[in-house]
């Protein structure tokens, strides 16, 4: 029986998956974007799984709204990228250590 | 009810399969596809549980917007690739360890929350509470309950657009551009010169 | 009475308080004028005194002039005591300084800092009037210290010369060696007695002279004990055997200095302590014969340096030594009064010496090498007498079946008796006995050749050979005033002192010469009880000054043998055989005795490598590895540089890569959960 542990297992498994890819990526900025993608997926299914097994539809908004800045975000990441992209001539990750410490 | 088993288990196998090569895909152009593949799998699910409205407002907006988005930048930044994937193996133990750790205790979490918290007690799921059509439930609260937050979510686009605008906006120079306003308020006195030409004769400058 | 006391003894603080502090304001005349004025007055105050003791039957007081330390059963005052013993101190101590400061005129005249050289000589006149005028414990060691302090002063007076502050050093770390044992001796003294007031401590000593102290498994006797400690003191300050290295530097001061301090003043406070403290001594036998012990050595020991030394005061400081010997001596056999007589005709008669050599040394132009003097007593006449006087005086002639002769002879043959005659159940004091007459033939030696090296024989010091020819000397006092020597244009030739310097010395001679004939029934003859007046204490037991005018005619005599042996030697060798510089010749062969003697017996080699290398290198112990490693290196130092590098390494975290955050992140995620599951089950 497929009961409300299996979502959240996906869920979670999904989330790792996200901040994995985070830290793991050296090279690339926009794997780190796609994982941010990826972990507002997995709160997303959470949201859903639970505002179906609660029977309250609250769940559901929420998941629109996380959606909604979800992709703002996306729209504005990106758009930092491209500027990042225009004044360093590529996206490695490794070379942007201005905040070294 | 073996149905919907198999399908839950396809579904999730997808998605997870495809988040993990989002992440460890050599070619970004791969990597945003494997999103999109990540997407269609979790909107079945979201079908699956009943809140068909979501999983449509995601692949409209994920999928159609934000994936396409990527993969316009993705597209449209000239990189090299063959350097991208150097100190990938390095971290790949300490960080799998934590993630490892991580899962586990979520899904611990998860267990235990599922056999006794509130959600345990409901039965079968419902994701459209009244009996109602699923978008009809949340359009019953939306706009009603929510609204101040469905406006604000209005505004945070709207500071995103113009965010994304104001960044990447440059005025390159020697791109010719029309000003509307300096054409139309042209006169015949700086449009026009009369010149009396001769018959046979062309106009010479 | 009480008044003219204290005014006795502050007038010289005052006056050196005017002169140190304004000196440079009021100026150099009006600065010598106070200092000489202030100690002329105390010097006639206290012959007034000393004469009503003496011959206007005046008893014994104490003026309390202020609370010093009260606390419990711990009370001391600064007071003036005035018995027997503190007059003879304060004619001593004040005639002797009037004259050294009238002196002083004349020889410090080419001397920048004349205002702060009085005003030490001052400073310490008040230290040492305070000490001998002390009641207790507290103001004696008062004076002790304060006299020691002047000494340092004046020792440094010179102080850009580097071998003037050492000296000065030296003269304060001896004397702070001995010191320490003073103050132990004091310590021991109230803890065995509970009061430290010597009029509440002397009449407890009869009842408490068994008093002994279990340590080690063994049972000391106290009086020993505090005595022997007080003794060490003693030693320090008198320049005793073992603690004496610091006097022969000390001669780096100006002359007057050494006239006042190192001759008749300073080094005989530990005479006078001991003399004061006699109803210790005389239940504390031990003590007593290591005191004997003590001083028959270090006369015997000084004696022989001085035999073999070329700067002439290092001759006089030696013989200084040497008589301070007889004097320990006299005291340890229980001679006290023949002692105090000796400390007071030696007064006399040293402080001749020392002006008298002043003299000669300001006429040669500040050369201080015997070496170079010669056929003097036709240009310094008047030196030469007063030396001549001072010789005889010191050397002891006289006639003994009349009862005749200079200041030494009354005293020292004194001394010499009482030894003998305690030396018949003391087997110590007949070594003291023997010691003294040998001595005395070592002394006379000695004391003629200066005077015939000096003022007989051919002149040594050539026109080629001048005073400013020897800066290089280690015996050239002042060199840059010898340049001022020069700029006067005057001949070279060695030129009688002026009148200021000269009035001591005539002074001082009558003094060497009538000292012991007047004072001679008062100290140690028919009336020194009446004169002592309990002032100093002898046991019952103790006949010793009886006995000694009692001995046998053979023994009064040999003393005087001795001299005259000495002296016959010294005209032999420096006057009939003068001319062929017998002297140098054996003293160049640099035979083992020779060397011996001249080195000091190697006591300043023995001591710079046990306890001088042993303390510079505990001092670097404790500062490199102690100060330096362990508290800076735990202490601010460690810490700072702990603070550093922990802040560089913390700094390291800060990387500026965003993976290495969100992974930071992650930890932090993981770590906040696994705590929530554990605390919240």
């Amino acid at each position: 029986m497929i009961g409300l542990p299996h979502y959240l297992v996906v869920a979670a498994i999904l989330f790792t998956i996200g901040v994995f890819g985070i830290f793991v990526n050296r090279k690339n900025i926009i794997v780190i974007l796609m994982s941010i993608e990826l972990i507002l997926l997995a709160v997303n299914i959470n949201l859903v799984a639970f505002s179906a097994y609660l029977h309250d539809v609250a769940g559901q908004i929420f998941a629109m709204f996380v959606l909604t800045v979800a992709a703002a975000e996306a729209a504005v990441g990106l758009a930092i990228l491209v500027t990042f992209f225009r004044n360093r001539g590529d996206i490695a990750v490794d070379d942007a250590s201005m905040m070294k410490g | 009810m073996a149905l919907q088993a198999i399908a839950f288990y396809l579904l999730a196998f997808v998605t997870i399969a495809a988040g993990l090569l989002v992440v460890s895909a050599r070619n970004p152009v791969h990597s945003v596809l494997f999103l999109i593949t990540a997407f269609f799998s979790a909107a079945g699910l979201f079908v699956l549980l009943g809140a068909e409205f979501l999983a449509m407002l995601l692949i409209v907006v994920y999928v159609g917007a934000v994936a396409v988005l990527f993969l316009f930048v993705v597209m449209m930044l000239d990189v090299d690739f063959a350097e991208l994937r150097q100190g990938f193996a390095q971290y790949l133990p300490i960080g799998g360890l934590v993630g490892g750790v991580l899962t586990l205790e979520m899904v611990f979490v998860a267990a235990t929350v599922a056999t006794n918290g509130a959600a345990a007690k409901n039965g079968l799921p419902n994701a459209s509470p009244g009996g109602v059509p699923n978008t009809e439930a949340i359009g019953r609260v939306l706009y009603t309950d929510y609204i101040f937050f469905f406006q604000l979510a209005g505004l945070v686009l709207l500071v995103a657009m113009i965010g994304a605008i104001v960044l990447t906006l440059r005025h390159k120079p020697g791109v010719k551009r029309q000003d509307i306003g300096k054409q139309v308020a042209r006169s015949p006195k700086t449009g026009m010169t009369l010149v009396q030409i001769k018959p046979g004769e062309g106009i010479s400058e | 009475m009480q008044t003219l006391v204290t005014i006795l003894v502050f007038a010289p603080i005052i006056a050196a308080a005017i002169a140190g502090l304004f000196g440079r304001r009021i100026g150099d005349v009006a600065s010598q004028s106070v200092t000489t004025g202030a100690l002329i007055l105390s010097c006639a105050l206290s012959w007034y005194t000393f004469s009503q003791w003496t011959w206007g039957h005046m008893e014994a007081f104490t003026v309390n002039l202020l609370p010093f330390i009260h606390i419990g059963d711990f009370q001391a005052n600064w007071s003036i005591r005035i018995d027997a013993l503190s007059a003879t101190m304060l004619i001593v101590v004040t005639t002797v300084s009037a004259l050294v400061h009238i002196y002083s005129w004349g020889y410090m005249a080419e001397d920048d800092s004349k205002p702060r050289f009085f005003a030490y000589l001052s400073l310490f006149t008040f230290a040492m009037l305070s000490l001998v005028t002390a009641a207790d414990f507290m103001q004696l060691f008062f004076g002790w210290e304060g006299v020691g302090l002047a000494s340092y002063l004046l020792i440094g007076f010179w102080y850009k010369k580097p071998s003037a502050s050492a000296a000065a050093i030296k003269a304060f770390v001896v004397n702070r060696v001995g010191d320490f044992g003073f103050a132990l001796g004091i310590m021991t003294t109230y803890w065995a007695f509970g009061t430290i007031q010597f009029a509440e401590l002397f009449p407890m000593i009869q009842a408490n002279a068994g008093k002994t102290w279990e340590f080690a498994g063994h049972v000391w006797p106290l009086m020993d004990i505090a005595c022997f400690l007080l003794f060490i003191g003693a030693m320090g300050k008198s320049a005793q055997f073992f603690l004496h290295t610091w006097l022969p530097d000390a001669m780096e001061g100006p002359t007057p200095v050494s006239a006042l301090i190192h001759a008749a003043t300073m080094v005989t406070a530990g005479v006078y302590m001991l003399c004061l403290l006699s109803p210790m001594f005389e239940y504390a036998p031990v003590a007593k014969n290591i005191v004997t012990v003590i001083g028959a050595v270090t006369a015997l020991f000084a004696a022989t340096v001085g035999l073999t030394q070329n700067d002439i005061k290092r001759v006089i400081a030696y013989s200084t030594c040497s008589q301070l010997g007889y004097m320990f001596f006299a005291a340890g056999v229980g001679a006290y009064q023949a002692a105090m007589f000796h400390l007071f005709t030696h007064a006399f008669f040293k402080a001749l010496l020392f002006l008298g050599a002043g003299s000669v040394i300001h006429g040669m132009h500040h050369e201080q090498d015997m070496r170079k003097y010669g056929a003097l007593a036709k240009l310094l006449p008047i030196t030469f007498i007063a030396m001549t006087i001072g010789t005889i005086a010191i050397t002891g002639l006289g006639f003994p079946p009349l009862h005749l002769g200079f200041a030494g002879f009354y005293s020292k043959d004194t001394i010499i008796e009482a030894a003998f005659a305690a030396g018949g159940h003391n087997s110590i004091a007949m070594f003291a006995w023997v010691i003294g007459v040998l001595v005395a033939g070592l002394t006379s030696f000695y004391s003629w050749r200066l005077a015939f090296f000096t003022f007989n024989g051919k002149a040594r010091w050539g026109h080629d050979d001048h005073a400013h020819d020897a800066h290089g000397h280690d015996a050239h006092a002042h060199d840059d005033h010898a340049h001022d020597d020069h700029g006067h244009g005057h001949d070279h030739k060695p030129h009688e002192s002026p009148a200021v310097m000269l009035f001591p010395l005539i002074v001082l001679s009558i003094g060497a010469i009538a000292a012991g004939f007047v004072f001679n029934g008062y100290f140690v003859g028919h009336h020194q009880e009446e004169f002592w007046r309990g002032a100093i204490f002898t046991a019952p037991s103790n006949q010793v000054l009886h006995h000694a005018h009692e001995v046998a005619e053979w023994v009064k005599w040999s003393p005087l043998i001795a001299s005259l042996v000495g002296l016959l030697i010294a005209v032999y060798v420096y006057l009939i055989k003068g001319d062929e510089r017998l002297g140098l010749k054996l003293a160049e062969r640099k035979g083992p005795l020779y060397v011996f003697f001249y080195n000091k017996w190697f006591f300043d080699e023995l001591y710079q490598a046990t306890f001088v290398r042993a303390a510079k290198f505990l001092g670097d112990l404790f500062w490199k590895g102690g100060d330096q490693k362990i508290i800076d290196g735990l202490g601010p130092d460690g810490v700072s540089h702990v603070s550093y590098e922990v802040g560089k390494r913390t700094g390291k975290l800060q990387t500026g890569y965003l993976y290495h955050y969100a992974f930071v992140m992650l930890l932090g995620v993981a770590g906040l959960l696994t705590f929530a599951l554990y605390a919240f089950r």
